[in-house]
């Protein structure tokens, strides 16, 4: 099977989303669209499955809830147990209102950090990873879309084209 | 054009009907001596009674001084004060309780009808305000429910002036909503005399017909010109529009933070609150735009808006699900700060709360927040009609509770019961909104065609 890709460059995010759906729409397969900035509803012209990263969002902010409620009971009324505002009943519940900020503060530092972290893992990004970026021009103003190869290069080409690419290039991918 | 159906406009007659009737057995079976008062309390509560009763913080009536004692006694020691001291206190204080409770009893149907008025008043009140916030901001996606916003606020000078008659029918002394309006309560209480400077009927309603008078001008003129836009050729109108809803948006937050204390806080004079502004403004500006979005998608089922999409549906979700955890926020930090420093003339409010009205109180937050935070949290649900509806109603019912333990506590104590009253009071001015919003909207075509963001608004998708 052949490695070679289509690498066609645009100059507009308006062109670039009536060009994947005009590309898509010929069946062409589009491996990856490279965009300085995150093109609204790009991903559905994309045909791309929706985030499920709500759903971990949820979940992330159920764990630090949790894991705040078990913190707080432990300082605050367990291990060293505190007269909270003139109010000695050493009850967690009683005592509740007061521990609100923190299960709130922490219900979203979990859920932001964690989900941080499970987009850079979901990306496959680490530190000092080498970029995949395959044009330096898309980290500035230019969008790149590539396109699997099929013995299909000059229909492509052609309609790569038209849609306004200001340049179409054949790339042979390594391996 | 939209023409009003038949079918709604007899329902909204035959709640205006019901709750007329409601209402009217309310007064009637309102006590109107002292003696009746006391025998409705046997018959329903038995003996026992007062001896809770006693120590309960209820603050209404001339026994502020004996009030003020039984305050920092219960805050020191509940058992001490319900124990000792209604025991102690039992034989003199008959008397003065009994008068206590007929003022409850008789004020009860008052505070029914002054609770539903102020509610829809405030809902028409929460839409403006949030009709001046699209205009003032340019909002390209909502100009498609500019007129839907224009027909509920054509609610706000009759649900106003309604209000306004209530609050001078207090002063008339025709119920005793409003202590301080008493010169005899205000001779015996140092705090409400000190307060006399602001707290006085002839500057009272003269805020209150400034305020009315202020909203209900740019009210009318941004209609003015909103109507005058879909025949323009130029967008001067629309100009003009946003320029006095800048200038009204500065108005209506001070005039509404005063109007919050004057109408809803000083039901209770002695306790104040420096966050209620807001907290009154989180709920009518929630309740407002949940009703901006029954009202629409109520139109789109008959077919009416079909310019309105599911994505203007999912904005409206959104800031229901978003004020509603503003409102949270707000009244969490009330509550919080009050209850952490637990100075008996502030916390007082809200034991009054917990102990006599724990159900409406905590029911209210689960109605107002966890309700439709789980609800609303999906962004898929948010574009369905169903669960918008079903969101919708428990927030509009959950912040009527909310108006409900704002005023009720100081106006009729533990006294207070959802009865015959209180739901004709609440079908009574519902049947009178729809009725007046659904009149207004026949009166212009559902699409503000020379909008110049109407475009943008109708293509708009998420």
């Amino acid at each position: 099977m052949s490695n070679k890709v289509v690498h066609a460059l645009y100059d507009d995010d308006d062109v670039l989303l009536s060009a994947v759906k005009s590309i898509r729409s010929e069946k062409h397969h589009i491996e990856e669209v490279y965009t300085p900035f995150p093109v609204h509803g790009l991903d559905k012209a994309l045909g791309l499955e929706d985030t499920r990263i709500a759903i971990m969002a949820f979940i992330y902010g159920c764990i630090g809830l949790s894991v705040a409620v078990a913190m707080i009971n432990f300082i605050m009324i367990e291990d060293w147990p505190q007269n909270i505002g003139g109010k000695p009943s050493f009850s967690y519940l009683e005592n509740m209102p007061a521990f609100v900020p923190i299960m709130f503060e922490m219900t979203v530092f979990f859920a932001a950090h964690l989900m941080v972290i499970t987009f850079y893992m979901r990306s496959k990004l680490w530190p000092f990873k080498k970029a995949e970026n395959p044009n330096p021009l898309t980290t500035d103003d230019k969008f790149l879309v590539e396109i699997e190869l099929h013995d299909n290069e000059k229909a492509l080409t052609a309609l790569l084209e038209k849609s306004g690419a200001i340049d179409v290039s054949i790339i042979e991918k390594p391996e | 054009m939209y023409t009003f159906p038949n079918k709604l406009r007899n329902l909204a007659i035959a709640f205006m009907v019901i709750g007329f009737l409601g209402l009217a057995y309310g007064f009637i079976t309102a006590p109107s001596t002292v003696e009746e008062a006391k025998e409705m309390l046997a018959s329903s509560h038995g003996d026992g009674h007062g001896e809770s009763h006693a120590g309960v913080p209820a603050a209404n009536h001339a026994d502020e001084s004996a009030h003020a004692t039984s305050e920092s006694h219960e805050a020191a020691s509940e058992e001490h004060a319900t124990s000792d001291h209604a025991a102690g206190h039992n034989e003199e204080h008959d008397a003065s309780h009994d008068e206590h409770v007929f003022h409850q009893l008789s004020n009860k149907p008052w505070a029914a009808l002054y609770v539903a008025a102020f509610f829809f008043f405030m809902i028409s009140l929460g839409v403006l305000a949030f009709y001046g916030i699209q205009r003032a901001a340019q909002a390209g996606w909502s100009p498609v429910l500019y007129r839907v916003m224009e027909g509920i606020t054509g609610y706000l000078l009759p649900g106003g002036i309604i209000v306004i008659v209530i609050l001078a029918l207090s002063g008339m002394h025709l119920n005793h909503l409003f202590i301080w309006m008493d010169p005899e309560v205000v001779a015996h209480d140092k705090l409400i005399a000190g307060k006399t400077g602001f707290l006085n009927l002839p500057f009272f309603l003269a805020r209150a017909i400034f305020f009315l008078t202020g909203w209900s001008l740019y009210r009318y003129f941004s209609r003015k010109f909103s109507l005058a836009q879909d025949e323009a050729s130029d967008i001067s109108n629309h100009i003009k529009n946003f320029r006095i809803s800048a200038g009204f948006l500065v108005f209506y937050i001070v005039t509404e933070s005063i109007m919050s204390w004057d109408w809803v806080m000083s039901i209770d004079p002695h306790w104040f609150s420096t966050l209620f502004g807001w907290y009154v403004f989180a709920s009518m500006f929630v309740s407002g735009i949940t009703a901006i979005a029954l009202i629409t998608i109520y139109l789109k089922s008959k077919g009416y808006l079909e310019f309105v999409n599911d994505s203007h549906i999912h904005d409206l979700g959104k800031f229901m699900f978003g004020i509603s955890v503003f409102w949270t926020y707000l009244w969490f930090s009330q509550f919080m700060l009050i209850w952490y420093s637990n100075i008996p003339e502030e916390v007082t409010y809200f034991m009054t709360r917990i102990e006599d009205y724990n159900l409406p109180f905590f029911g209210m937050v689960v109605m107002n927040f966890i309700f439709p935070l789980l609800i609303l949290m999906n962004s898929d649900y948010k574009r369905i009609n169903y669960f918008i509806v079903m969101a919708g109603i428990v927030i509009i019912l959950g912040h009527y509770m909310d108006v409900f333990n704002m005023i009720m506590p100081s106006a009729v104590g533990d006294q207070w019961f959802i009865g015959v009253a209180e739901i004709g009071g609440f079908l009574f001015f519902l049947g009178l909104f729809i009725f007046v919003v659904f009149k207004e909207l026949t009166k212009a075509p559902l699409l503000a065609k020379g909008d110049p963001y109407m475009g943008e608004s109708e293509r708009f998708h998420y």
